[in-house]
């Protein structure tokens, strides 16, 4: 049986509805934290009725912790691999988690726990990856969730912990805070006005890092970062959040200093790309996902500069999530192979534009 | 190809020994390799993590610390190495001071300065009676040759005591 997305709290995308601070800007804002299970080997090295025990300790204690009533849990594990995939592309699941394939094959005792607020990956490369994920640059709220979500449970189920070390993680390099704090942000003002490279040379002198539109090992498309803060140990959560927050308000200024300047300097020239964009994306019939990622990047700007209207970034953002191959064939109800994948996505994108094309120029 | 002895993993290593004056020739993987003391040519770990970690942890084994092991979960400091993840909490404890090495070349600080943690505390008779549960079902599994099971017990009631 398949996966049946509506059960999900708010389908599992309220973080799309373009609701927070910036939004045209920033697409979501995202705050995890990584525990283990005190007494059990890290997953990675755990056997499968290790992996197992943590899995059935973790449900007999959600039951206990507020910010979990009403979640949904789906064990990851017993589902087909489509599912999984789909879960991933609507960024509730990591890759690894996911078991993206036959080299990463899904490990047993692998689960999510989705409420409204927070969701809680279980048997990831640690225990248990705790995030809150939410719509625009809204990092602090984020941050609060979460940290509900830790300490309710960290009174019911024992962390590793070290006086020294903080929490403990499979990888040294989330070993402290366990917490990485993130943006997904839409930068295309920078990289058109080359300025791009200087910003991620600040970010780095900032103890800050970017990754692509999936996190760690992803490619950049569409002009999309994901902003983070790189290092977890020898700061506190709060700094470590406050700098991501005052870096990413000076991107946030940078970029639209950037529109402007591409405004001033070359309107003609932008402003006939950006339609350009429109048009494919309106018209064509066979869409590569990157290309429909660059496109959309162009929309994006050209609905950010006021060029076209009518258009609400609320949809732009479904069209990220629902044009991958996975939500495609989901929507199809069949398996698509790549040209198929490709006629549908075209198909899906001509709909959801036309039906807002109202008031354009 | 597969390796010979285990059939699980893919061989890497081809291994010739000489039994009764004829040789023999072995496939074997990396693990099964060095079980049997053959140590295949070092690769380059192919990330920035990776490139830091085996810089350090070549020092650590120029010190012949290699054969460093975790007392939970027996994991090697070259085991690290290859891999980059810890196997367990215990670990930290274990490999403590190249630890606080690594840690400091990562993040700049070896020491954590954010949340403090209190775990749930579980009584002194609750624990009791789940030890001797656990003994018991321990005896049970080994009796019925359930080796995992047994295995996993073990670990548990190592914890508890």
């Amino acid at each position: 049986m398949r996966l049946d997305l509506s059960l999900l709290p708010d389908g599992g995308v309220s973080w799309l509805d373009a609701s927070g601070e910036n939004a045209d800007v920033v697409l979501s804002s995202r705050v995890r934290l990584a525990r283990n299970v005190d007494g059990f080997a890290f997953t990675g090295r755990a056997r499968d009725g290790e992996r197992l025990r943590v899995l059935s300790q973790l449900r007999d204690a959600a039951a206990h912790v507020p910010s979990l009533q009403n979640s949904v849990m789906l064990r990851v594990d017993e589902m087909p691999a489509p599912d999984r995939l789909l879960l991933h592309e609507r960024h509730l699941v990591s890759k690894e988690l996911a078991g993206p394939d036959a080299q990463h094959p899904v490990r047993s005792g692998a689960a999510v726990f989705l409420a409204e607020q927070v969701g809680m990956m279980v048997n990831e490369e640690d225990h248990l990856r705790l995030q809150a994920l939410r719509s625009g640059f809204d990092l602090g709220p984020a941050f609060e969730a979460v940290s509900r979500l830790d300490r309710e449970l960290g009174s019911q189920i024992p962390y590793a912990y070290h006086p020294e070390f903080g929490f403990l993680t499979a990888c040294p390099t989330n070993t402290g805070t366990g917490m990485r704090a993130s943006v997904l942000i839409h930068l295309p003002g920078l990289v058109h006005t080359r300025e791009m490279q200087k910003t991620l040379n600040a970010l780095q002198t900032m103890g800050l890092t970017y990754r692509g539109l999936y996190g760690e090992g992803s490619e950049v498309v569409g002009n999309f970062f994901q902003i983070s803060n790189q290092t977890t140990l020898g700061r506190s959560e709060e700094v470590l959040l406050d700098q991501l927050l005052k870096m990413v308000r000076t991107v946030i200024e940078k970029e639209h200093e950037a529109r402007r300047h591409l405004l001033r300097e070359a309107r003609d020239v932008i402003e006939d790309k950006l339609w350009r964009a429109y048009g494919t994306l309106r018209y064509a019939r066979s869409l590569t996902f990157d290309e429909a990622m660059n496109y959309l990047s162009g929309v994006r700007l050209a609905v950010g500069l006021k060029l076209i209207s009518g258009l609400s970034v609320y949809t732009l953002n479904k069209l990220l999530i629902f044009c991958q191959s996975a939500h495609l064939s989901y929507a199809e109800g069949r398996p698509l192979t790549e040209s198929e994948a490709n006629v549908a996505r075209a198909r899906f994108v001509r709909q959801a534009l036309a039906s807002e094309a109202g008031s354009q120029e | 190809m597969l390796c010979d002895n285990c059939r699980e993993r893919d061989a890497v290593v081809k291994l010739t020994r000489v039994v009764e004056g004829e040789p023999v020739y072995f496939n074997l993987c990396e693990k099964c390799a060095s079980e049997q003391g053959v140590e295949p040519a070092q690769s380059a770990p192919k990330t920035p993590l990776g490139d830091m970690l085996f810089a350090v942890q070549q020092q650590l084994l120029l010190g012949g610390a290699e054969a460093a092991r975790c007392t939970f979960c027996h994991l090697t400091l070259k085991e690290f190495r290859q891999t980059g993840r810890l196997g367990c909490a215990r670990c930290y404890s274990s490999f403590e001071g190249s630890l606080r090495e690594l840690l400091r070349r990562v993040h700049g600080a070896a020491r954590h300065e954010g949340r403090r943690y209190e775990p749930p505390r579980v009584s002194l008779p609750e624990r009791l009676t789940l030890l001797g549960e656990l003994r018991e079902r321990l005896r049970r599994a080994i009796e019925s040759e359930q080796f995992e099971l047994a295995a996993d017990l073990r670990d548990r009631i190592k914890v508890l005591e």
